[in-house]
C-alpha cells in the first residue's frame, strides 16, 4: 500500500490551519471538479483531493494522520505501525458518508471503514412483519463510444456496499453482465431494475442506475447523438480537392474534400453518428496540415507557391 | 458470484418521459429537493396544460444529467441554487464556444 501526502494532494502547510484548509480544498475543487473541468485527469484528482479533505478538515483524523510522522514520502511503501489504533475508542472513525466508499486503501488502513448510519440498526431490530423496498443504487459507468454504435455485453464490477452484521458498511465487488442499449449517449442512464439492495421481508429490491461516460476517445468526440473527429488533410487536398479514405465507428467511408477547403470545413456524413430513431451525424472537421520546409525541394515548391500566389488569397 | 446471465436495462425518460417520481428516484433525491430545482429553474417540466399540477408533470432524460449535475455542484462545492444554476449556464456557454472554436483553430 502506498503512503498518501495529504498535504502534497492539497498543496498546504503541515501547520496549515482549518480555513487555509477548507479555502484549498474549495479552489482546488472547482479546479478539478468533474462537471467543471477539462484536465485530463480531473476524475481521479478530484477523488483524491476528497479524501486528503476527509481527513484533513477534520481535527481528530487529522491529529491522527500527523501522528505516522513526517519522514514518509508520497508513494512510499507504507505499513501502519504496530498497535495502530487511531481511534482510540472502539472501531474507528464514523460518520463516513457514502463517497467513503471509494477512498484508498491507505485511507482505509488507517481510518478504517465508513460505518453504517443509524437506519441499518433499526431495520435489523424490526420484526418479521417489517417490509422495506430495497435501496436504489447508482454508480457511473465508462464505455466507449464505439460502443454505442454496436451495443455490446459489458461485464462490470461494481463496489456494492453491504451491512456487516457488526453494522459496518463493506464494499463488496459485484460483477453484472450488462448489454449496453445500442445509441446511448454521455449522461444517461441505464436502469435495471432490481438490481439494486435487497428489500426487507416482502419488499422489492431497490433499482441499479448506471450512469454513462464516455472514455476518452483518441480519434473521436461525441456531442449528444453527433460524433466528431479531426481529419488532416494537405494544402493541395484542400485546394484541388481529394477523395480520402476514412473510418469511422460505422465502417470505412469515402470522404470526399471539395476543392478550395479551408482548414476547419465540417463535413457531414448524415446519420453517422450514435444510432436512434433518428441517429445523429458523423462530422469530419478539416485540419490543415503544412508540410515542414526542411529540404531544398520543399523550400523551393514553397518559394514557387509564394511567387505565383502572394497577395492573392 | 453465481452464473451469469445478462440483465437488459432501459433508458429511463428516454422513450417515455420521466413522472416527478421517477425523476426523483433516478437521481436519488426527495420531491423537495427536486422542487427546489424547478422553482430555481434549474430544471424545466413538460407542462401538458396550463394547470398541470407536479402530479401531471413531464421529464425529458436530459433532465436527469442536469439534476445530477446539480447534486454534485452543491455537495461538492458548496454552491447554493443560484451559483448552480449560474456554473450550468457558464458550463453551456463554454462548450458551444469551444465547439464552435473546434472548427476554428488547426491544432
Amino acid at each position: 500500500m502506498e503512503y498518501k501526502d495529504y498535504y502534497k494532494v492539497m498543496g498546504v502547510a503541515k501547520d496549515a490551519s482549518a480555513d487555509d484548509i477548507k479555502r484549498a480544498y474549495r479552489k482546488l475543487a472547482r479546479k478539478y471538479h468533474p462537471d467543471v473541468s477539462k484536465e485530463k485527469d480531473a476524475e481521479a484528482r478530484f477523488k483524491e483531493l476528497g479524501e486528503a479533505y476527509e481527513v484533513l478538515k477534520d481535527a481528530e483524523k487529522r491529529a491522527a494522520y500527523d501522528q505516522l510522522g513526517s519522514n514518509w514520502q508520497a508513494g512510499q511503501e507504507f505499513r501502519p505501525p504496530p498497535g495502530w489504533n487511531p481511534a482510540g475508542g472502539q472501531g474507528g472513525f464514523h460518520g463516513g458518508n457514502a463517497s467513503a466508499a471509494d477512498f484508498s486503501d491507505f485511507f482505509e488502513e488507517l481510518f478504517g471503514r465508513a460505518q453504517a448510519q443509524g437506519r441499518s440498526g433499526r431495520r435489523n431490530a424490526a420484526g418479521p412483519d417489517f417490509h422495506m423496498q430495497g435501496e436504489d443504487r447508482h454508480a457511473r459507468i465508462f464505455i466507449d463510444i464505439e460502443d454505442s454504435y454496436t451495443g455490446p455485453t459489458r461485464q462490470l464490477s461494481l463496489q456494492v456496499p453491504e451491512i456487516s452484521p457488526e453494522g459496518y458498511v463493506q464494499n463488496r465487488e459485484r460483477t453484472l453482465s450488462v448489454k449496453i442499449p445500442k445509441g446511448i449517449r454521455e449522461g444517461q442512464q441505464i436502469r435495471l431494475a432490481g438490481q439494486g439492495g435487497s428489500g426487507m421481508g416482502a419488499g422489492q429490491a431497490g433499482d441499479l442506475y448506471l450512469e454513462v461516460a464516455f472514455n476518452p476517445h483518441p480519434r473521436y468526440r461525441a456531442d449528444g447523438k453527433d460524433v466528431y473527429v479531426d481529419v488532416p488533410v494537405m494544402p493541395w487536398q484542400a485546394a484541388l480537392g481529394d477523395t480520402l479514405k476514412l473510418a469511422t465507428p460505422g465502417g470505412n467511408v469515402n470522404l470526399k474534400v471539395p476543392a478550395g477547403s479551408q482548414s476547419g470545413k465540417t463535413l457531414r456524413l448524415k446519420g453517422g453518428g450514435l444510432p436512434a430513431k433518428s441517429p445523429g451525424d458523423f462530422y469530419a472537421v478539416l485540419k490543415l496540415v503544412n508540410p515542414p520546409a526542411d529540404s531544398a525541394k520543399a523550400r523551393a515548391a514553397f518559394e514557387h507557391l509564394r511567387n505565383e500566389l502572394e497577395g492573392k488569397s | 458470484m453465481n452464473a451469469q446471465h445478462t440483465l437488459q436495462g432501459e433508458i429511463p425518460g428516454y422513450d417515455i418521459p420521466l413522472t416527478l417520481e421517477q425523476l426523483c428516484r433516478s437521481c436519488a433525491l426527495n420531491r423537495d429537493q427536486v422542487m427546489l430545482l424547478v422553482e430555481e429553474g434549474i430544471i424545466e417540466p413538460k407542462t401538458p396544460g396550463a394547470r398541470a399540477t407536479p402530479q401531471d408533470w413531464q421529464f425529458h432524460w436530459k433532465t436527469v444529467t442536469r439534476v445530477r449535475t446539480s447534486a454534485r455542484l452543491q455537495r461538492d462545492l458548496g454552491i447554493n441554487l443560484p451559483g448552480v444554476a449560474l456554473a450550468l449556464e457558464l458550463l453551456e456557454r463554454i462548450d458551444a464556444l469551444e465547439r464552435r472554436l473546434q472548427g476554428r483553430d488547426s491544432g
